[in-house]
C-alpha cells in the first residue's frame, strides 16, 4: 500500500503525523511511504532521516498524496487539499466533523474514506489508538509547566534560611485525561493540588494522584459517557460557581480542562473570579480552542488581566512537537494495525472502533456513528497508569460480587433473580410440610386406626425435613470467608446432644450404667459446646474491615 | 397458680408437646420446656443466619450461645432431672476442657480441632443411644424406637472413629497417603450390610438383652468409620471434615428421633444440611463428585503418575528467584495479588505476610489476596488465618472475584499453594485435576512461587506453571522467605 504523510499547514503546528522510526516500521511491514518535504522539520525530524527510514520525499501536498491509498496527518486538511486526495483513498486525521460540515461534505464528494481520530470511541480497546487522550496527556502536563513559568513563585514548599515560602495551590477543573495529567505534573512539582469534576467516578482517580477532590454539596452525577461530562442543571452550575468564587481567592494557579463534546466549552471562570485572584496568579485554559472555560481567555495568547496571567495557548501539545509526534504516530500505527495492516487493510463496519471513527465512506457521510454499547467501568487513559489501576480495582470488586452469588443459585438470596423456579418452590414446599404436620397433629384422629406412635414418628419426620429445608436456605447465604467459623459454630450447636445426655444422665436415683453413659455423653457434649462457641468467638473477633 | 391457670396451660401444652416431643405429664414445667425449645431452635437458625456477613457474625455466635444456654437450663429445670450431684462437676470439667482447647488452639490447627469436636458428637451420640436403651426411655412404639437407637448409634460410631482418623491425619500423626485395601468397596458394603443385619436379633431381644448386639454393631460401624476415612487422601480433607460435620448433625437428629425430642431433630438437621452444603461447595470447587471423593482414593499415587515428558521435549527450565530478585520485583509492582495455600498455614507465615502487605501498600502497591475455595485443609481456612493476622477482609477476594483481574496484575505471589494454581487443570485432559476451577495466576505479569521443594501438590500432579516463562520459584519455608523479603524490603 502507498501511504502519504503531508506537511501540516497551521502556523502553530509543529507536529508531524509519523516519525522516522515509525516510518521505518511501516516500510518494514511493506508500506510504500511518501513524506512531504520538510513535514517533520519543525519537530526536529529532517528529510534525511525519513529518507534513511525508507520513505520517498515529495515536494508539495498534491505530489505527496497523488498516488496514495492511505493519507495520515494531524490537523484536518483544507478544502483545497481535499481536491488533491485520490478518489477511494483513506484519510486518517483529526477532522472535528461537527465544527466543519463543509469539510465533511468535500471529503464525501471526493469519495474519500475518512477516519477521524477525534471520533475514536472512548472504549478500553481503543485506548492505544486514541490520539485525543495522548494529546490531552501532553497538554495537561504542559499546562502546568506554562503556569509554573508564568507564576512568580515556587510550586513547592521552600524552607530556607531566609524564610519559608508556602507551596503553590493549584486548582484543576475537569479531571479527564488532561486534568489528571495536570494533577500528576503539579504534584510532581510539589504544589498542593485540588481538583473538581462533575463526574463522581473521577473522585478516586483524583485521590489516587494525591490531590484533594473538592466536594459540592449537591447531588447530581455529571457522567455523560465516554469519559466526558454532560451539561449540568442550572442549580448545579449555581453551586459550582459559588465554590469557584470561594476557591478563586485561595488558589495561585487554575487549570481548566472542561470540554463537553461537540459543544462550546462551558464558561466556568468568569471575569470576577479572575479579578478576585491574587496578583501574579495564573489561569491556564485548556479549552481555549473551543471558546475557553475562562471569560478572559484569548485563544492562542497569554494575556494580563489586572496582574493575573490568563494563558489560552491552543498549541500546548505542539510545543512538545517531537514527543507529541511520537505519541500521535504511535496512535496511527495502532490504528493501521486495527484496520488490518498492509496485507489485510479494510474498513470493517462491524468493528466498533472503525465504525466510531468513520466520517465518510463510499460517497456517504457515516458520522455520527450509532451509539456504542454502554462502556464498562470508567477508565482514565492508560497514560495515567496509577489512576487506572486504582479505579479498576475499586470498580471491579463490587461488580464481581453479584456474579458469585448467582452461582449459588440453589437457594439462598440470589435465587429469585437467577432461578425464579426455586424462588417460589422453597416456600411452597415449606408450607406443604407445615400443612402435613398440622394435619397429623390436629387432624380427626380420634378413634382412627392409625396408631399414635406412627403419627408421632411422621410428625418428627416432618419437623426434620422442615429443619433440613431451613438449614439449606440459611447456610447458602453464609459467606465463603466464614466457612470455618460456620463449621465451629455448627460444632458447638451439635453439642445439643447434651440434652440427650442430661435426660439419661441426671435421671436421679442410684448410679447405674445408663446414667454413667449419659454423664459421659454430657461431658463430651459440654466440651463441644464450650470449645465450639469460644473458638468461633475467637475467630470472628479477628475479622475486621 | 390457681386451678384455672393450670387447666389453661395444660390445654395449651397439648398443642405444643407434639411439636417438641416432650412427653412429660402435662405440667407447667414441660410447657415451659417446650417453649424454651422453640426459642432455642429459632436462636440456632438465627445463629447460622448471622454468619452471612462479617458484620453480623459475632451476633450470630451470641445467638447460638444464648440458644444453647436456654436449651440446657430448660432441660435441667424439667421434671425428669432431679440429681445434680454428678452433673455439676461433669459440666464444669467439660466446659473447662472446651474452653482450654479453644483458648490455646493455634489458628493453623483449626482443622484438627474441628475434626476432634466432630468425634465428640459422634461418641456422645453412641453413649446416649446406649444409655437410652439401657434406661428404657421408650416413647411410643418399641419397634420404631429400637430402630432409631440403631441408626443413632451406627451414624454416631462412624462419625466418631472417622473424625478421630481425620484428626490424626490433619495433625500429621497419620500420613496423608490414603490406605487402599484391595476390594475396599466390597469391605465397606459388607460392613454396612452386617450392621443392618444385626438389627434383627437386636430388635427381637427382650428388655435390655440386646445391648450385646448393639455393642457389636457399634464396633463394626467404628471400623467402617476408620476404613472410610483412611482411604481418603490428604488433599480431600476439606471435604472429609465438612462431610463429618454433616454426619455429626445427622447423628444428633437421629438421637432426637430416638428420644422423641424435636429440638435435637431441628438442630441436627440444621448442622447436617450445613455440612452437606459445605461438602458440596468443596467438591464443586474441585470439579469432583462426592462419590469420587469418598470412594475415589484420589491424590494417591495409585492413580497414573504424571506422564514423564516425552523424549526431546524437555519440561523446560524452571526459573529460580532469590529473595533479592523478588524484592526488586515487589518494589516495581503496582498491583500485587497474594495466593496463600496450605504452605502458609504450615509455615505459620500469616503474620509475616501481613507485614509484607503493609510494606507493599506503603510502597504504593495495591495488594489483594486470592482465596481458592479448597485452599488449606478446611473450608474458609485461609480467611481465618488472614483474619488472625489482622488483614482486612475486604482485600481478601474469592476466586471468582479476582480471576478476571489477574491479567492486569503485575505480580502474583503464591505462598505454599500448588494444585489451585495449576494451569493443567484447564488444558491437560489427562491431568487428574482436569476441569477443576483454578486461579489463573499465569495470566499475570509475573509469578513468584514460594515452595519448599519442587514436589507436586497433594493431587500428585505435575504443575506446568513451574515451567512457564512468567514463573520463578523461590525455595524455602514460607515464613522464612517472607521474613527475608520483609527484612530486605
Amino acid at each position: 500500500m502507498k501511504l502519504a504523510v503531508p506537511a501540516e499547514t497551521g502556523t502553530d503546528e509543529r507536529r508531524v503525523a509519523l516519525t522516522p522510526p515509525q516510518v521505518a516500521e511501516l516500510v518494514g511491514q511493506g508500506f510504500e511511504v511518501t513524506i512531504q518535504s520538510q513535514a517533520g522539520a519543525r519537530a526536529g525530524f529532517h528529510d534525511e532521516a525519513y529518507l534513511a527510514a525508507g520513505a520517498a520525499i515529495a515536494n508539495d501536498h498534491a505530489q505527496t498524496v497523488a498516488a496514495a491509498d492511505l493519507v495520515v496527518r494531524l490537523e484536518p486538511p483544507s478544502i483545497d487539499q481535499v481536491g488533491d486526495l485520490p478518489e477511494g483513498s483513506t484519510l486518517i486525521s483529526f477532522i472535528w466533523p461537527k465544527r466543519s460540515p463543509e469539510l465533511v461534505e468535500a471529503l464525501r464528494a471526493r469519495g474519500v474514506t475518512t477516519l477521524a481520530e477525534d471520533c475514536v470511541p472512548r472504549i478500553t480497546t481503543a485506548q492505544k489508538l486514541d490520539a485525543l487522550s495522548s494529546m490531552a496527556n501532553l497538554s495537561g502536563y504542559r499546562a502546568v509547566l506554562e503556569a509554573a513559568s508564568a507564576l512568580p513563585s515556587f510550586f513547592s514548599l521552600q524552607m530556607t534560611a531566609a524564610g519559608r515560602i508556602n507551596p503553590a495551590t493549584v486548582l484543576v477543573i475537569g479531571a479527564g485525561v488532561a486534568g489528571l495529567a495536570a494533577i500528576g505534573a503539579a504534584r510532581g512539582l510539589g504544589a498542593r493540588v485540588r481538583a473538581f469534576d462533575t463526574r463522581e467516578a473521577s473522585r478516586d482517580e483524583v485521590k489516587s494522584l494525591g490531590a484533594d477532590f473538592l466536594d459540592l454539596d449537591f447531588e447530581e452525577d455529571g457522567d455523560g459517557g465516554g469519559g466526558y461530562a454532560k451539561v449540568m442543571s442550572p442549580a448545579f452550575i449555581e453551586a459550582e460557581m459559588a465554590l469557584f468564587r470561594e476557591q478563586a481567592k485561595e488558589v495561585d494557579v487554575v487549570i481548566t480542562t472542561a470540554l463537553v463534546p461537540g459543544n462550546k466549552a462551558p464558561l466556568l471562570w468568569d471575569k470576577g473570579m479572575v479579578e478576585s485572584m491574587k496578583p501574579g496568579s495564573v489561569v491556564v485554559d485548556l479549552a481555549a480552542h473551543q471558546g475557553g472555560n475562562c471569560e478572559c481567555t484569548v485563544a492562542g495568547e497569554s494575556v494580563d488581566v489586572g496582574g493575573v496571567t490568563v494563558i489560552g495557548y491552543t498549541d500546548l501539545a505542539s510545543r512538545m512537537a517531537p514527543t507529541a509526534s511520537t505519541l500521535y504516530g504511535g496512535n496511527i500505527l495502532h490504528f493501521i494495525k486495527e484496520l488490518g495492516g498492509n496485507d489485510g487493510f479494510s474498513i470493517d463496519l462491524d468493528n466498533p472502533i472503525t465504525r466510531g471513527a468513520l466520517v465518510t465512506h463510499k460517497g456517504e457521510v457515516m458520522w455520527p456513528a450509532p451509539k456504542p454499547e454502554p462502556r464498562p467501568a470508567p477508565k482514565p487513559a492508560a497514560a495515567v497508569a496509577q489512576a487506572a489501576s486504582a479505579t479498576t480495582a475499586a470498580a471491579k470488586a463490587p461488580a464481581a460480587k453479584p456474579k458469585k452469588k448467582s452461582g449459588h443459585g440453589h437457594g439462598g438470596h440470589a435465587a429469585p433473580a437467577s432461578e425464579p423456579s426455586s424462588g417460589w418452590l422453597a416456600p411452597l414446599i415449606g408450607v406443604i410440610l407445615l400443612g402435613v404436620w398440622a394435619y397429623l397433629r390436629f387432624g380427626p384422629w380420634q378413634g382412627s386406626s392409625v396408631s399414635v406412635e406412627a403419627r408421632e414418628f411422621v410428625q418428627h419426620l416432618t419437623v426434620f425435613v422442615l429443619a433440613c429445608f431451613v438449614g439449606w436456605q440459611v447456610v447458602w447465604s453464609v459467606t465463603a470467608a466464614l466457612h470455618t467459623p460456620l463449621m465451629s459454630v455448627t460444632n458447638a450447636i451439635s453439642g445439643i446432644i447434651i440434652v440427650g445426655g442430661l435426660l439419661e444422665g441426671a435421671r436421679g436415683g442410684s448410679l447405674d450404667v445408663a446414667m454413667v453413659l449419659g454423664l459421659a455423653a454430657t461431658l463430651l457434649a459440654t466440651i463441644n459446646i464450650a470449645g465450639g462457641f469460644l473458638v468461633t468467638h475467637r475467630m470472628l473477633r479477628m475479622f475486621r474491615r | 397458680m390457681n386451678q384455672f391457670d393450670m387447666d389453661h396451660l395444660n390445654k395449651a401444652h397439648d398443642g405444643i408437646t407434639g411439636l417438641l416431643g416432650a412427653d412429660g405429664g402435662g405440667s407447667a414445667e414441660s410447657l415451659l420446656l417446650a417453649l424454651a425449645y422453640i426459642v432455642a431452635s429459632v436462636l440456632f437458625i438465627l445463629s447460622l443466619r448471622g454468619l452471612s456477613s462479617q458484620e453480623t457474625s459475632s451476633r450470630g455466635n451470641l445467638y447460638g450461645i444464648v440458644g444453647m444456654a436456654i436449651a440446657i437450663l430448660a432441660t435441667l429445670t424439667a421434671t425428669q432431672i432431679v440429681s445434680y450431684g454428678y452433673l455439676v462437676p461433669v459440666l464444669l470439667v467439660g466446659g473447662g476442657i472446651g474452653a482450654w482447647m479453644a483458648a490455646r488452639v493455634a489458628m493453623t490447627a483449626m482443622p484438627e480441632l474441628v475434626a476432634l469436636l466432630h468425634s465428640f458428637v459422634g461418641a456422645a451420640a453412641v453413649l446416649v443411644g446406649m444409655a437410652s436403651y439401657l434406661g428404657g426411655g421408650a416413647h411410643g412404639s418399641r419397634g420404631i424406637w429400637l430402630g432409631e437407637i440403631w441408626i443413632a448409634v451406627m451414624i454416631g460410631a462412624i462419625t466418631f472413629t472417622g473424625s478421630v482418623i481425620a484428626f490424626l491425619k490433619l495433625r500429621g500423626t497419620l500420613g496423608g497417603k490414603p490406605l487402599l485395601l484391595p476390594a475396599r468397596h466390597f469391605l465397606n458394603l459388607a460392613m454396612v450390610v452386617g450392621c443392618i443385619a444385626l438389627a434383627w436379633p437386636f430388635s427381637d431381644a427382650p428388655g435390655t438383652d440386646g445391648i450385646a448386639w448393639l455393642l457389636v454393631m457399634a464396633g463394626i460401624a467404628s471400623v467402617l468409620g476408620v476404613h472410610l476415612v483412611m482411604a481418603i487422601g490428604g488433599a480431600d480433607m476439606p471435604v472429609v471434615v465438612s462431610l463429618l460435620n454433616s454426619y455429626s448433625g445427622w447423628t444428633a437428629a437421629a438421637a432426637g428421633f430416638m428420644l422423641g425430642n424435636d429440638l435435637l431433630i431441628v438442630t441436627g438437621a440444621l448442622v447436617g444440611s450445613s455440612g452437606a452444603i459445605l461438602s458440596y461447595i468443596m467438591c464443586r470447587a474441585m470439579n469432583r463428585s462426592i462419590w469420587n471423593v469418598v470412594f475415589g482414593g484420589f491424590g494417591t499415587g495409585d492413580s497414573k503418575p504424571p506422564p514423564p515428558p516425552a523424549d526431546g521435549v524437555a519440561p523446560g527450565e524452571i526459573g529460580e528467584a532469590s529473595v533479592e530478585s523478588t524484592v526488586a520485583e515487589l518494589r516495581q509492582a503496582k498491583s500485587v495479588v497474594i495466593v496463600p495455600g496450605y504452605g502458609m498455614a504450615v509455615g505459620r507465615a500469616q503474620h509475616a505476610v501481613r507485614t509484607m502487605t503493609e510494606k507493599l501498600q506503603a510502597n504504593g502497591a495495591t495488594v489483594r489476596f486470592a482465596i481458592h475455595p479448597v485452599a488449606g485443609r478446611l473450608p474458609g481456612h485461609m480467611n481465618v488465618l488472614l483474619a488472625e493476622a489482622n488483614i482486612p477482609y475486604d482485600i481478601v477476594l474469592e476466586m471468582d472475584e479476582i480471576n478476571d483481574d489477574l491479567p492486569e496484575t503485575d505480580l502474583v505471589l503464591v505462598i505454599g499453594a500448588n494444585d489451585i494454581v495449576n494451569p493443567g487443570a484447564q488444558t491437560d485432559t489427562s491431568s487428574a485435576i482436569y476441569g477443576m476451577p483454578v486461579l489463573e495466576v499465569w495470566k499475570a505479569g509475573s509469578v513468584v512461587l514460594m515452595k519448599r521443594s519442587r514436589r507436586t501438590g497433594y493431587a500428585g500432579v505435575d504443575n506446568p506453571l513451574f515451567y512457564m516463562p512468567v514463573t520463578k520459584l523461590l525455595y524455602g519455608d514460607a515464613k522464612d522467605s517472607v521474613e527475608a523479603i520483609n527484612a530486605a524490603f
